[in-house]
């Protein structure tokens, strides 16, 4: 994006309206605890200093001790952008909140994510496999699945 | 005396001339009307981001032709863009000024079968398809000079483009760009005056400005809607800080709009065509890469301006040869978010038109 973040700034705001959400920054990146997620995101989807209105995509990594999740949010209005990470230490079941009723643009997002990475999100209306049939055993991209 | 009526399923897909590929529709109908729909996807999931881990990084480039294939040089581009990021590998110059030329050409191509297809879709079966089909038929020929691929051309590489243009190029171009606006002019006086398209595509499938941003529509989709974003003013990768242009917008956001902006696009690429072929210096196609790829350990996203919309590539690296994680954000399975809201209430009869507006590929739905 054309302007930089000022990620100090936003760091700062956070801590004001969502006390220790915020473990990590550093470029445009912000990691946030994943009880804290969901009013993180909802203050930069709301809070017009922000205005992160767009979400650009979602995706989770596996890094075999934890899962990441990633939320790139734009700002149309001021040309920002800032992803958002949040990390599951839960192998066996993970659980997010659903972003639905911020960005409907999740929804099939969401669901790949459950699809391929087995990360549950609660609140999602539909959440089922997207790519794979019902009755698939595991999920393809977490580093520990057995390819036949 | 009331009746007792109940609701109908239709089932439309996977296999259906009207669905693009192998997609697939659950209507429930009350009479015509549209009360619910689920798209069901899957059909052509190949697990691209699993078989990418397996891969060296210049590997996958061949697997990004695979995902939109009406769009493969954009697909080339995004990646190797995000394989640049990643690694930080600076590109020669020419070799970006010729990346520029391919992927305006191929906005042009797949616009040219976005359009055609609606029109297809909403009733003018196959002829203006094919006229479409003519122009695009150059384009293939000028790519097959470029790197002898019509389809999937594996042609922009890490650090630059596998090779550079054979003499016979330029003059080829330079023919076809000066053709093309009047073979577009052709097209809307065929269509922009003919009563039926007006009707089936006006006040049809109206997307609001808040409804497109709050489910991340992408490209033609939201610009349809009146919002000027495009990747390649907000975020300005490759050498587009250099070419003029503009960014064309609807109004209402019906299927009329999304139409007339891809035709204004094509009008654009031919502008950004034109420069880049002025500007454009002698010198290096290909800057020295290893073989094998090792980035650092880290992460990086890399998004352009797609024909479809936003395409990205996040990759992250663990400093292997393989990427550790490889995802792509696909503008056509995130377009198509919008589709429930878009239907419901909408006769079944608009629902190809509305389906066929925003202009998906199913290669990159599924991946």
């Amino acid at each position: 994006m054309t302007l930089a973040l000022q990620i100090a700034q936003l760091v700062a705001g956070l801590e004001k309206s969502v006390p220790g959400s915020v473990t990590e920054s550093g470029g445009n990146i912000i990691v946030v605890k994943p009880e804290s997620l969901f009013k993180v995101l909802s203050d930069l989807k709301t809070n017009k200093e922000w205005d992160f209105n767009y979400l650009s995509f979602m995706t989770a990594v596996d890094y075999q001790t934890y899962f990441e999740v990633v939320y790139d949010l734009i700002s149309l209005e001021h040309n920002q952008e800032v992803l958002v990470k949040t990390r599951l230490t839960d192998r066996e079941k993970p659980v997010l909140p659903s972003v639905i009723s911020l960005w409907k643009g999740a929804d099939f997002q969401e669901r790949e994510i459950f699809d391929l990475f087995g990360i549950n999100f609660t609140g999602h209306p539909n959440m089922k496999r997207i790519f794979l049939w019902d009755g698939f055993q595991g999920y393809p991209l977490r580093k520990d699945f057995k390819q036949s | 005396m009331t009746l007792r009526t109940e609701t109908f399923i239709l089932n439309a897909g996977p296999q259906h001339p009207s669905t693009h590929g192998v997609f697939r529709m659950r209507f429930t109908l009350d009479g015509e009307v549209i009360q619910d729909v689920e798209p069901v996807f899957g059909y052509l999931h190949r697990g691209i981001e699993k078989l990418a881990e397996g891969l060296t990084y210049s590997q996958d480039i061949v697997f990004t032709d695979r995902l939109d294939y009406l769009a493969s040089m954009t697909n080339n581009q995004a990646y190797v863009l995000a394989v640049e990021k990643l690694a930080g590998i600076q590109v020669p110059e020419r070799a970006e000024y010729l990346r520029v030329i391919m992927a305006e050409l191929m906005r042009i191509s797949s616009h040219l079968m976005a359009v055609g297809f609606l029109l297809n879709d909403i009733g003018a079966f196959l002829t203006p398809l094919l006229y479409m089909y003519r122009e695009r038929e150059k384009i293939l020929d000028l790519y097959d000079m470029v790197c002898g691929q019509r389809l999937t051309y594996n042609y922009m590489r890490i650090g630059g483009v596998s090779q550079d243009i054979p003499e016979e190029f330029v003059p080829a171009l330079k023919r076809f760009i000066d053709s093309l606006p009047r073979f577009i002019k052709e097209y809307e006086q065929l269509l922009e005056t003919n009563e039926i398209v007006l009707i089936r595509t006006k006040n049809v499938g109206t997307l609001s400005k808040e409804s497109a941003i709050n489910y991340s529509a992408a490209g033609p989709v939201l610009r349809a809607s009146g919002i000027k974003w495009d990747i390649r003013k907000a975020d300005p990768y490759s050498v587009y800080s250099r070419f003029k242009f503009e960014i064309p917008t609807g109004i209402k956001g019906d299927v009329y709009d999304r139409y007339r902006v891809r035709i204004e696009e094509m009008h654009q690429s031919i502008a950004i065509i034109k420069q880049a072929m002025e500007q454009i210096p002698q010198g290096e196609i290909q800057t020295k890469v290893s073989r094998v790829l090792k980035p650092a350990k880290g992460e990086a996203y890399g998004r352009i301006e797609g024909p479809k919309g936003e395409l990205g590539f996040y990759l992250v690296s663990d400093g292997g040869t393989n990427p550790y994680r490889l995802h792509v954000r696909p503008p056509s399975l995130i377009n198509l978010t919008a589709l429930r809201e878009l239907l419901i209430g909408v006769k079944i009869a608009d629902a190809m038109a509305i389906f066929g507006s925003i202009d998906i590929c199913v290669g990159e739905v599924d991946r």
